[in-house]
């Protein structure tokens, strides 16, 4: 039994520091404590990362194999954590400036993230769900953390409503399979869903599973929710949604396909195409019309996660890979992306139309030539490190099979670069206004998004040895 | 030095992040530092390629001054010159500095402006030096950055649509092109460029939704290099985004497009689709050839009609690289000779014209023609200089536009006599597109009243105008300087495509006994 606690320490410590945090802000100055705390949570955060990336080593499972730590859910729960610590971060200041920095702020984003990493390590369907709703209900909450804006609740409601509703499709789906399989035990699944040997019940329970999944990662025909939640949530928030829980969900979603159905690739590749092919399409289509800078974001993280799907449907350790080194550019570009949307504010007040950044350039050269950079990346041109991941996931699906998957990966990301350059556009080529955006004074919005864009350029060189990291991670999960 | 190649390629790049560090302010002083620093940026990156052709064995055939790093996924940062890059390698460095001289008269965002140019010759050398597939992609890819860039900020009134309109339609030729060499890579294991010259991609036919392919692999690998060269080149139909965005760039822009940019899909016919897909050129060579020749005719006729310099230029831009693909296609010693020729000399022509253009349009801000007439009486030395070039366009003998377009018309004769009967009489056409915008624009009496102040070319004009002069008449009575360096290179390659073609004739004709 200490040896199964052992293997989930990381998990137990972030979950008593949410909860002393938790005793320690009721019985304090409740949200005068909210900044120390939410730079403790980070810490916190960054230290468990460092514990877990450095000293982490081989497969260990707990609980009689309903939870794993392997290579693959270490690298996952390192970029969740580092990510989750730069979110918060990001947003304090914020946070601040609007009266939203209450102490349970950071202390719900630690209780998703400690869901999150049960995710990526789960390894049966009950843990999975287990991981999946700590997130989730956590989700809910910060998303209607303006309690008095009708567009904040109005995003919390939707998002709930939407995810309890894929929570009991998956849920569905995980009964189906365990009264097919006989048991809830990843490693128990997949002895009986073998290729050509899937019996219908099986498949049911597959699908619907799926479903669940791509509702989380935000894949069409399951987005829906995606843009009104991302726009209505206080933009810190939006930043969040954005990064870490797309990494657990992924996570999860390679984690449930090659353990539970390794066996049956093909049963699944064709589904997991298809919806990547959806997902990138509508991503880039959608964008286009957007005039708000965080909807567009939203189908932007739609039309990622088709590509980031793409690995996966390749169905090999090279598509894990692939999608591994993927979410870890997409979450970087992302918190750069996000730190600059951060910075946005006219007169005090945020803004998020893309048009007040008319002529940005003249007024703020350098960091309008940072987001040109992080814009260039995001729609996938060379050289920035965006193009490689996109690289990665083509040449993944090519080398499955999935030569038509690429190619419409390939003329979806042309449609994409439309919706991009527009903000280049108003960012470089627009007509001066009379009233710009204010000139943003956070050094720590700087910092951040000088420090992304500086990745999407240096990283080009070595990846910053994420590479073999991802390499040894989907070797761990795909045998 | 054995890193030759890349410190030739990063000097422009490092003297851009200099600029952008260093160099604070908007103010007189600031912009002429960034310009100084500009123009010695790329006058000390001319000065150092030329010791790239000091260096250069041109009795070899194989890459030199070769350059080799492990880099991410397998890939290799890989670098060298052989016969057929390094003159495009001199024709850029050649070229920018004039470029950067011809926009001193910019005066808005000096500094960004002259970061976007450095960081363009960084890429365009790149494109002429990888030796990596993927390296050569991202060289190829990232220039279209600044080059939205270039246009759409410092462009004329429509530029949002032509840079817009430029960047898509370059970048929808290209990722076939990515999918095709993530194919490549999938087939051959490396991206080694050299290492793909001599591995032989299937040829054998296959049917793909109900189309039979001849060629199968090869000919699929070279419809999706096609896509992205053809759009680059640029070749009819897939040429409309050119007059756009020439018409909109600022003059300096124009003549890196034309005199570089263009070039970029030439050296990608020569590097990739005829060396490593013989089969699938061989396939599709007559279609090529015909696409050449209505190029060569229906847009010379075009040209006949523009009421604006710089699209007359820009159509006729189309037709001279309908020449080049021409050559290309031909496959034959002259005709690749010739191809390169015309690419080399119409960088050096095409860049001349549309300096000519700028330098009215600095004075009157207007391009069309009916704006101007009778400049002869105010400027006599650009009516001459003009003159020199509108007649290098049309190919006089004594000119480098002369050799280039013999040599690829003597080369499609011997492969198909009507595609050179057709393409050339685009040679007449060209000339009387040339020399009716000539008479109109400074033949005749001076009558229009906003005219009769104009000044003539001062010396910073002059001197950037001098060494084009020079070239074109050195390469026109003494094309050897030229064909002797790619001479060896390109016989290397024809015997090659040749050979392929020969072993693949061989196995079909083993299999059909």
């Amino acid at each position: 039994m200490s040896a199964d606690l052992n293997i989930i320490l990381p998990e137990i410590l972030l979950a008593l520091f949410a909860i002393f945090a938790l005793l320690g802000g009721v019985y304090t100055g409740k949200d005068g404590v909210a900044s120390t705390l939410v730079w403790l949570t980070s810490a916190a955060m960054v230290a468990l990362a460092a514990w877990i990336g450095l000293t982490g080593t081989g497969t260990n499972v707990a609980f009689n194999g309903m939870f794993s730590d392997d290579g693959f859910s270490r690298f996952a729960k390192v970029v969740i954590l580092l990510s989750t610590a730069a979110v918060l971060i990001m947003g304090e200041g914020y946070m601040n400036k609007r009266g939203l920095l209450r102490f349970e702020y950071p202390i719900l984003v630690a209780l998703s993230v400690v869901g999150m990493m049960m995710m990526v390590s789960a390894s049966d369907l009950m843990a999975l769900y287990m991981g999946l709703e700590l997130q989730s209900l956590a989700l809910y909450v910060v998303a209607s953390l303006r309690r008095d804006s009708a567009r904040s609740t109005e995003a919390g409601l939707k998002y709930f409503v939407l995810g309890a509703l894929s929570s009991g499709i998956l849920l569905y789906g995980a009964s189906l399979i365990y009264g097919y399989a006989g048991t809830t035990l990843f490693s128990g699944i997949i002895q009986t869903a073998v290729h050509g040997d899937v019996s219908v019940g099986l498949l049911f329970g597959l699908i619907f599973v799926i479903s669940g999944m791509a509702f989380k990662v935000s894949a069409v025909p399951f987005h829906m929710w995606t843009p009104d939640v991302y726009e209505g949530a206080p933009t810190p928030i939006t930043a969040f949604f954005a990064t870490a829980p797309k990494v657990a969900a992924m996570g999860l979603f390679a984690r449930v396909m090659h353990d539970a159905f390794g066996n049956a690739i093909p049963d699944w590749q064709q589904v997991i195409a298809l919806i990547s092919l959806l997902s990138m399409f509508l991503g880039a289509v959608a964008a286009i019309g957007q005039t708000n800078i965080k909807r567009l974001m939203a189908y932007s993280s739609i039309a990622h996660m088709g590509y980031a799907l793409m690995g996966l449907a390749a169905g090999t350790a090279l598509g894990v890979e692939a999608m591994l080194v993927y979410m870890t550019i997409y979450v970087t570009m992302n918190i750069g992306t996000f730190a600059f949307i951060l910075s946005m504010e006219k007169g005090g007040q945020p803004v998020t139309d893309i048009a007040s950044l008319n002529m940005y350039a003249k007024a703020q050269p350098g960091r309008a030539f940072a987001m040109l950079i992080l814009l260039f990346s995001l729609a996938g041109v060379p050289p920035m490190l965006g193009f490689f991941g996109k690289l990665y996931v083509l040449r993944a699906a090519y080398d499955a099979g999935l030569a038509w998957l690429a190619i419409a990966g390939v003329i979806a990301s042309v449609i994409g670069a439309f919706y991009y350059l527009r903000i280049v556009f108003f960012m470089y080529f627009g007509e001066e206004q009379a009233e710009g955006l204010d000139a943003s004074k956070s050094t720590i919005l700087w910092g951040f998004l000088m420090a992304s864009a500086g990745i999407m350029v240096f990283g080009i060189i070595n990846m910053f040895g994420v590479e073999p990291a991802a390499t040894a991670a989907a070797a761990a999960l795909v045998n | 030095m054995d890193n030759l190649l890349s410190i030739v390629t990063f000097i422009p790049a490092v003297a851009a992040l200099i600029m952008a560090v260093f160099l604070r302010g908007d103010d007189e002083a600031a912009r002429k530092n960034a310009k100084w620093i500009a123009l010695f940026a790329t006058s000390a990156t001319f000065f150092v390629s030329l010791f790239i052709l000091a260096g250069f064995d041109r009795n070899n055939t194989d890459f030199q001054m070769v350059e080799d790093a492990t880099w991410l996924m397998g890939l290799q940062y890989k670098m060298g010159v052989d016969g057929i890059s390094i003159l495009f390698v001199l024709l850029a460095t050649f070229m920018m500095p004039l470029v950067i001289a011809a926009s001193w008269n910019v005066e808005t965002r000096v500094k960004e402006y002259m970061i976007a140019f450095l960081m363009l010759e960084t890429l365009m050398l790149g494109v002429f030096m990888a030796l990596d597939l993927v390296l050569f992609y991202v060289f190829f890819e990232a220039g279209l950055i600044p080059m939205f860039l270039i246009i759409g900020i410092w462009g004329g009134a429509n530029r949002i649509y032509a840079s817009f309109k430029f960047f898509l339609y370059t970048f929808l030729g290209s990722v076939l092109m990515l999918i095709a060499m993530v194919a490549m890579f999938a087939d051959a294991g490396t991206t080694d460029i050299a290492k793909l010259l001599v591995h032989e991609f299937s040829y054998g036919s296959f049917d793909l939704l109900g189309i039979h392919i001849v060629g199968g692999m090869q000919t699929l690998m070279f419809l999706a290099f096609f896509a992205s060269f053809a759009v680059k080149m640029p070749m009819w139909p897939v040429h409309t985004w050119l007059p756009d965005a020439h018409v909109q760039a600022p003059t300096a822009g124009s003549i890196v497009l034309a005199a570089i940019l263009l070039k970029m899909g030439g050296y990608g016919f020569l590097r990739f689709s005829l060396p490593m897909f013989p089969v699938g050129s061989d396939v599709l060579a007559p279609t090529v050839l015909w696409m050449s020749a209505i190029a060569i005719v229906y847009t010379s006729l075009v040209a006949l009609v523009q009421q604006d310099m710089k699209k007359l230029i820009a159509y006729s831009s189309v037709a001279h690289m309908g020449f080049v693909t021409m050559g290309i296609f031909a496959a034959n010693q002259q005709g690749i000779d010739g191809a390169i020729f015309q690419m080399i000399s119409h960088g050096f022509i095409s860049g001349a014209l549309f300096l000519c253009v700028g330098v009215i349009y600095d004075r009157m801000h207007t391009r069309e023609i009916d704006a101007y007439g009778g400049l002869v009486n105010r400027m006599p030395a650009y009516a001459m200089i003009f003159m020199f070039f509108t007649m290098a366009n049309v190919g006089l003998p004594g000119t480098s536009g002369f050799v280039g377009e013999f040599l690829t018309l003597v080369a499609v004769f011997k492969v198909n006599t009507w595609v050179a009967a057709v393409a050339t009489s685009g040679v007449v056409f060209s000339a009387a597109y040339a020399l009716w915008l000539y008479r109109r624009v400074v033949m005749g009496d001076l009558i229009k009243e906003s005219l009769k102040s104009i000044t003539d070319m001062g010396t910073r004009e002059r001197v950037i105008f001098a060494p084009l002069v020079v070239m074109t008449i050195l390469l026109g009575v003494y094309p050897a300087l030229v064909l002797d360096i790619i001479g060896p290179s390109v016989t290397a390659l024809v015997t090659n495509y040749e050979t392929a073609l020969a072993a693949a004739d061989a196995v079909s004709q083993a299999a059909s006994q």
